[in-house]
């Protein structure tokens, strides 16, 4: 039985990575998993300086999900070069960083970020156009064909021997359109979806619960948007997809596939249950098992539509 | 050795200490072991989808192999939660929490409880025994809601009782006898958990008396492991404009309370 993937050149043992944000740098994580049995790490949103994020409160509970404003606070990619990436190679799993323009949000604060990581000894990298949560930039770019394919376009310029991922939001009318810009601005493959963008407010106060009253919407709420999205995105283009998007086990993981994700990731589902990617792989390895499949690349887009 | 566990526990005992109010034993040999005053656990209070995120509770008590809380029904969460019975399982993430109540020998130690607030300070009363010469300072709304005196009795030098409208013991805030007490003799340092509004009372009283002081602060949790930096608190930084942030999970949930800005 075979579940290796290969995507965008990045060899995985198996098709599950865990999403941005959800499981830091790991090291929360590596009390409780074998970090070296995932199929990949996606690290903490990462810039080139240390970025403050939102006032607390930026994580709450919804009806089957999570909404979350943390504001892409992360440390510096300086900070990750020195403490969490000489440790994190000690597993034997490939790196993906996660990575977005800093408190500019800039073009030119992207590529100059895509410059420090193509230099590194990592795996690939995400640039993420899709975070609901900061003024600047992000998700300026992300919404349209050519937003995306500006910047992809520029980063690509810099990023000449990483494989490039372009991490794309839902909050549009047509996800195919920014796949597209990814694509025709030459990058190696996108992952979908980000959160969407939601409100709770608390009856008793009448006040939003989260500090900046709107907050990233994900966990299993938004797994039926993100399997049609990976669906349709998976159709436009021709480079590999990452799907993610409420995968809490190895059923969620399938469905992604046959929809026609490459590989996927693992976001709120690391927050409820440490184990739950691990978890996930015996659950994929399960199914291939009882529908006799040897090659997992064999699902991939295999699902058939009415 | 592992430091943090995920376990499914058996629930031993359950207790209700007033209305609205419970207290869990559960089964947790690994975490009893290891847990220090101060920490909490992430609990799993459905395996159904009821709700999705785990809740963080402080551990009340070690007790050998067993582990108690205590809690108060709040929302959906801490109502299934008070549902269940001797003999379920729940699941169980602990012990979390790397900042913790420096427990060692001092002469003479103040610690102060508001409301629920007082159940995370039970360890380590219970643990200061024959360290330190504790007072338990304990705040309460009315006479209603006064719990656990008894217990704090057993553990500690002196309880003082407040309740706000004076329906019990003291009329006012436990603070206020914190300050008269102070006065005579000021303790080695202040131990605190509770509401807001006390502890930043607590906290501006022990920076005005120069006295060290660690409160336990509380914020919304993703998960509770240092993983989804959701849990921020406000800390002090040289430049007063400069904003930066730890996190309860992680560096808390007991803070110096001359680090913190709340
Ligand atoms: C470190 C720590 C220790 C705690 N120890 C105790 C304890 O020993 N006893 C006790 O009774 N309570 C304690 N709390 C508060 C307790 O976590 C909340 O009352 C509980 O999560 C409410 O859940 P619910 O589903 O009933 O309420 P809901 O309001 O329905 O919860 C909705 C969401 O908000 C979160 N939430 C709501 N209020 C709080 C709060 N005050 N703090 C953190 N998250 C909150 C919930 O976890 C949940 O994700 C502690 C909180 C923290 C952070
Ligand atoms: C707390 C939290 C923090 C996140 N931070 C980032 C981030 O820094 N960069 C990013 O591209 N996505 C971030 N995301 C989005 C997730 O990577 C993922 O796209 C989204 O949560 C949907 O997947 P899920 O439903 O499995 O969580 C974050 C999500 C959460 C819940
Ligand atoms: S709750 Fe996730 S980092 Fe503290």
């Amino acid at each position: 039985m075979r579940t290796e993937i290969d995507f965008c050149g990045i060899k995985m043992k198996n098709p599950v990575t865990v999403a941005s944000g959800t499981f830091g740098y790991g090291r929360g994580h590596s009390e409780f998993i074998d970090l070296s049995k995932l199929g990949a790490i996606i690290t903490k949103g990462t810039s080139l300086n240390p970025k403050t994020g939102n006032k607390p409160p930026r994580v709450c509970e919804t009806d089957s999900g999570m909404m979350n404003c943390i504001g892409l606070e992360n440390p510096g990619v300086d900070y990750f070069i020195n403490e969490d990436l000489p440790w994190l190679k000690q597993f034997n799993t490939p790196i993906i960083v996660n990575c977005f323009g800093g408190v500019e949000g800039t073009i030119e604060a992207y590529v100059e970020i895509c410059r420090v990581l193509n230099t590194l000894p990592i795996d690939g990298v995400e640039i993420n156009l899709s975070c609901p949560n900061v003024k600047a930039g992000c998700l300026a770019f992300g919404t349209t064909y050519e937003g995306v394919k500006e910047i992809t376009t520029a980063c690509r310029k810099v990023l000449t021997n990483k494989p490039l991922i372009v991490k794309l939001t839902p909050n549009v009318t047509d996800i195919t359109l920014p796949a597209k810009g990814a694509e025709d601005a030459g990058a190696d493959g996108i992952s979908l979806i980000n959160t969407l963008t939601a409100m709770k407010i608390d009856i008793e106060k009448r006040k939003p619960i989260l500090s900046i009253n709107t907050g990233g919407l994900s966990g299993p709420a938004i797994k039926p948007v993100a399997v049609r999205m990976v669906y349709q995105a998976s159709h436009a283009v021709k480079i590999p997809v990452m799907g993610l998007g409420g995968i809490m086990n190895g059923d969620d993981v399938i469905e992604f596939m046959l929809a026609g994700a490459k590989c996927i990731s693992m976001g709120s589902a690391n927050l409820v249950d440490p184990e739950s990617s691990i978890k996930a792989i015996a659950g994929v390895e399960d199914y291939l098992r009882r529908h006799n499949i040897d090659d997992i690349n064999s699902i991939i887009g295999a699902v058939e539509m009415n | 050795m592992a430091s943090k566990y995920k376990l499914d526990c058996e629930i031993l005992d359950t207790t209700k200490i007033i209305d609205g109010i419970y207290k869990f034993k559960i089964k947790a040999p690994e975490i009893a072991k290891i847990a220090k005053a101060g920490q909490f656990l992430e609990i799993q209070v459905s395996s159904t989808g009821e709700t999705f995120l785990r809740r963080p509770i402080s551990i009340y008590n070690i007790d050998k192999e067993a582990v108690e809380f205590i809690f108060q029904v709040k929302g959906k969460g801490t109502e299934i939660l008070s549902h269940k019975k001797v003999g379920d399982i729940i699941n169980v993430l602990g012990p979390l929490g790397n900042g913790t109540f420096t427990v060692k020998e001092y002469k003479k130690v103040a610690i102060i409880g508001g409301g629920i607030g007082t159940y995370p300070l039970y360890e380590l009363a219970k643990e200061l025994q024959g360290k330190a010469e504790t007072t338990m300072y304990m705040g309460f709304r009315n006479k209603g809601l006064v719990t656990l005196e008894k217990e704090f009795e057993e553990v500690t030098s002196r309880v003082v009782i407040t309740t706000d409208d004076g329906s019990y013991k003291e009329k006012g805030f436990a603070i206020n006898v914190l300050k008269e007490d102070c006065k005579t003799e000021k303790p080695d340092i202040i131990f605190a958990c509770g509401p807001l509004p006390m502890l930043k009372a607590v906290q501006e009283f022990a920076k005005s008396e120069n006295i060290p002081c660690e409160m336990s602060l509380e914020e919304r949790m993703g998960c509770g492991i240092g993983a989804c930096v959701g849990c921020n608190v406000r800390i002090v930084t040289e430049n007063p404009d400069e904003v930066k942030y730890n996190y309860v999970c992680k560096d808390g949930p007991v803070f110096d309370s001359t680090k913190v800005i709340i």
